[in-house]
């Protein structure tokens, strides 16, 4: 599904990321891990086009993404910080991301799966951090796209929404989907996560199932195993 | 990219500053009007208004809209989206309402005044052609200014700074320079000038229809060329163009090149 | 046969103390088919009644007080070849002709008709094209040139003459005619006592009228349009000129009018529109501007030289460019109660005269005087943050001309 090749990325002198390389094959959910800065989100905005690379590839179902967007037909992506035009209600915002995509779309599920009704008739700008997410996350699952991003997807959700949110990952893999996740919550990508990628210093620095990353740290718990990859030498 | 235009024009049109924008024009427009009781009288001081606020409010409100919007732009680069589509559509959006707000703000009072009985009307919509322009062109330089500025703070002052030297410092250092070289020949100097600053263009372009009289005072066969032909109104109109597509063109090749 | 009988009226009665004459009709087929011929048979005071066709001559001279009456525009053709009709004779009437033709020469001035040391002359609906000078009157008294259409095709100053021509001649009236393509348009030299009125003279060379050493002239009503250089007098005195239109002069050296040395004169009512220079004034005292309007010039009064009690009262100035241009810091001309459009005080008081006086001569002026080639910064924001700065504490423009009285109101 993704290719990335000898990816190189510097933001003025801040070097992030410097030679991914990393294949992601086609159905299964991958979690991308790494500290703060380790470029977790420019990788994935790599992949969107978002973010130019100096050097390196990007393939997205065999094609480089280099100057083409049409590609992004076939994805679907949470941006990390819910941010919508404030005038626009979220009914209109709705119709207008679908204008723009042209794509046979089912919101009015996720509405009612989120209980969304109630603000479909308010402005974007008046709605808290949590109900944005929500909106987001609607956004994002109401089209039938073989390749799913989400940057940081828990972000503000209540319990309730979490367990929601968690169905519909599992849905869409069950579909034979390939979905990339973001997350601080290990919790959250323990439970659904079938493989990890760990990134440091602008780099993979681990690839591989959870169990083989406990096999690696010979840690039992997920979260001392993320803890003892950041600092191999603990482990040595 | 029509899409685009469609969204940002539908959103700026909705904003309140764009009501506060046509509103100020409308009153404008009245309010001379009233005062003056004279299409003529009006026209000179809609010029000055013209060249100095139109600018203005265009450097201002593109950039204030560049940074506004910005989350609907991150909204709209993970869609199926061209880049240049993205900011050429908010561009024309923008732009678009506040020739919309000019033209109509401006047109509605001259318009219940009797403008098109009057002699007055080539004037006058030589005055809104150049308004336009005027929008067009600064909308775009904000937008690149923006582009090129993550902060927010700088990029307004750049903008503010790009209409002062544009406005005012532009023509002190113009008007030194030819009473500096006041000894040698200037006429292919001043005119030359006159093309690298849109605002002296566009008042060219109206001086050509208000005070051709004046104009037609010298000597110099390169200004009699320019002002006593229709190589002036052609040559200014064409310059004005480039002047437009340049700064769009390169909002297009630098925004394809930008990382979000 | 109407205008005819008309004509042949006003020729009687013009004629009316001396003429007891005998009319002799030319034609190619009557018993007279020139010109010359029916001259030298006639007696004196008799009329010739020219009949349509066309003659073929020049060199005609009117030696004896007759009347020459074209029927239906009679065509004189004088073939290039010289001066077509000279009067020598007192009381001379000369009407309805159609007179084409005129020889050019380098060294003599040809004209369609001239007036020679005669007195009581009248020269009227005649109609003159390819002409060298039109109707030259030459040391002539108390004659009457009225009703002429003088239409040249002028193309170079050098090779050209006047419409209208008046030298050394006093006490003449010239009236309704309409000048244009040729030199100078209507040209007095020398000339005393003479009326200018209802003419209109566009289109030619250099100036529309042209007045040298000539004192006590009057002209009014007359329009002066588009002409090389629009209007000049000089070197006159006492001279009324009213209700004239000056317009559409344009170019580098070019004005409504222009005054050189005059002296005691008295502009009034008169109209300056869309002219470069409106009035160009130099070395001219004692002028009285009053009621005149001043629209869309570039200037409309440009002062250069040394020009002392001159009084501007009660004119508009509407969107000139520039309203009065000075070249020096002296002044001595008085502006009163004139209406600029270019002010912008208040009048609290409301007595429809402005409480802060406005001062016409701006600075950017005064720089244009200097490099002509900042007029392209004409209108611009910075010209009127300096031109502001310059009315609130003046440096380069004489301070103390200003008008303390501005009027509120246009004057209707």
């Amino acid at each position: 599904m993704i290719q990335l090749e000898k990816l190189h990325k510097k933001f003025g002198r801040n070097q992030v990321l410097s030679g991914v390389d990393l294949s992601i094959g086609d159905g299964g959910i991958y979690a991308v891990l790494g500290p703060n800065g380790s470029g977790k989100t420019t990788l994935i905005k790599s992949i969107l086009g978002m973010v130019v690379p100096h050097a390196g590839n990007v393939l997205v179902s065999g094609k480089n993404v280099r100057n083409d967007w049409r590609y992004r037909q076939n994805i679907d992506y949470l941006p990390q910080i819910a941010s919508f035009p404030g005038n626009l209600k979220v009914r209109e915002l709705i119709r207008m991301i679908k204008d723009l995509r042209q794509k046979p779309s089912d919101e009015d599920n996720l509405v009612q799966l989120f209980a969304l009704e109630p603000f479909l008739d308010k402005k974007l700008r008046t709605l808290s951090g949590g109900t944005r997410q929500k909106v987001n996350v609607v956004l994002t699952f109401m089209f039938d796209s073989p390749l799913i991003i989400l940057d940081e997807p828990t972000t503000g959700l209540d319990p309730a929404a979490l367990i929601r949110l968690k169905g519909l990952i599992q849905r869409e893999k069950e579909k034979g989907k390939t979905i990339l996740i973001t997350s601080h919550i290990l919790q959250f990508v323990e439970e659904v996560a079938d493989e990890i990628v760990y990134l440091l210093e602008g780099k993979v620095y681990f690839r591989g199932s959870i169990e083989q990353l406990k096999n690696k740290t010979g840690q039992i718990d997920f979260e001392h195993a993320i803890a003892a990859l950041t600092t191999p030498t603990a482990n040595a | 990219m029509l899409k685009i235009l469609k969204y940002s024009f539908y959103d700026l049109i909705r904003s309140r500053w764009s009501y506060v924008y046509f509103l100020f024009y409308l009153a404008l427009g009245f309010v001379l009007l009233f005062l003056n009781n004279d299409l003529s009288k009006a026209i000179i001081t809609l010029m000055n208004v013209i060249i100095v606020l139109v600018p203005l409010i265009g450097t201002i409100f593109g950039v204030m809209y560049f940074y506004n919007s910005k989350e609907f732009t991150e909204l709209l680069l993970a869609q199926p989206l061209k880049r240049s589509s993205i900011f050429l559509g908010q561009y024309f959006g923008v732009a678009g309402s506040l020739t919309l707000s000019l033209v109509l703000g401006l047109g509605i009072p001259f318009m219940l005044y009797g403008l098109f009985k009057s002699d007055a009307i080539w004037n006058f919509s030589l005055l809104l052609v150049t308004g336009a322009f005027l929008t067009l062109i600064f909308t775009a330089l904000a937008f690149n200014i923006a582009l090129s500025n993550e902060n927010k703070i700088k990029g307004f002052g750049y903008a503010v700074l790009l209409w002062l030297f544009m406005a005012v410092i532009y023509d002190g250092l113009f008007l030194m320079s030819l009473i500096v070289f006041e000894e040698y020949p200037l006429d292919t100097f001043s005119l030359t000038a006159t093309m690298f600053n849109p605002i002296d263009l566009s008042r060219t372009l109206i001086l050509l229809k208000l005070d051709i009289s004046a104009l037609l005072g010298y000597t110099g066969a390169i200004f009699k060329r320019f002002f006593g032909t229709h190589t002036g109104l052609v040559v200014s109109v064409s310059v004005l163009l480039l002047w437009t597509v340049l700064p769009v063109w390169r909002l297009s090749a630098k925004a394809k090149r930008k990382d979000f | 046969m109407g205008i005819l009988r008309q004509n042949l009226i006003i020729a009687i009665l013009l004629l009316g103390n001396f003429a007891r004459g005998e009319t002799l009709r030319i034609c190619e087929s009557c018993q007279i088919s020139s010109i010359k011929e029916g001259i030298a048979i006639a007696s004196d005071f008799d009329t010739l009644l020219i009949k349509k066709g066309t003659y073929r001559e020049f060199n005609i001279v009117i030696d004896k007080p007759l009347t020459l009456l074209g029927e239906d525009y009679p065509v004189i053709d004088g073939g290039d070849q010289g001066e077509i009709i000279t009067i020598t004779s007192d009381h001379v009437t000369v009407d309805g002709l159609f007179i084409i033709n005129v020889g050019t020469s380098y060294t003599s001035d040809y004209a369609a008709i001239r007036v020679v040391k005669s007195a009581h002359f009248l020269i009227q609906n005649l109609v003159l094209e390819k002409l060298f000078f039109g109707i030259y009157l030459e040391k002539s008294r108390n004659g009457r040139v009225y009703h002429n259409k003088i239409i040249g095709d002028a193309v170079d100053e050098y090779n050209s003459g006047n419409g209208i021509q008046l030298w050394y001649s006093q006490n003449i009236v010239v009236e309704q005619n309409i000048v244009q393509h040729v030199r100078d348009g209507i040209y007095l030299e020398f000339s005393d006592h003479i009326t200018i009125k209802d003419n209109f003279s566009s289109d030619n060379l250099r100036y529309g009228l042209h007045f040298m050493f000539s004192n006590n002239d009057v002209y009014t009503n007359n329009t002066f349009e588009n002409n090389g250089a629009g209007v000049a007098v000089m070197f006159s005195k006492k001279i009324k000129m009213n209700n004239n239109s000056f317009k559409k002069n344009w170019g580098a050296a070019s004005f409504g009018m222009l005054l050189k040395e005059i002296n005691d004169a008295e502009i009034r009512n008169n109209t300056f529109e869309e002219n470069t220079v409106g009035i160009n004034i130099e070395g001219s005292n004692r002028i009285d501007y009053t009621h005149n309007d001043f629209i869309n010039n570039g200037w409309a009064v440009k002062v250069k030289g040394a020009c002392y009690t001159n009084t501007f009262s009660n004119n508009n100035f509407l969107y000139n460019s520039f309203d009065i241009s000075y070249n020096s810091k002296l002044n001595d001309n008085v502006f009163e109660n004139n209406y600029w459009s270019g002010y912008t005080g208040y009048d609290l008081d409301r007595n429809g005269v402005g409480d802060v006086p406005y001062r016409p001569v701006k600075l950017f002026s005064y720089i244009v005087n200097r490099t002509p080639e900042t007029i392209v910064l004409l209108r611009s924001l910075f010209m009127d943050i300096i031109d502001f700065s310059e009315k609130v504490s003046p440096v380069f423009t004489p301070d103390k001309l200003l008008d303390a009285n501005p009027l509120m109101k246009k004057i209707e």
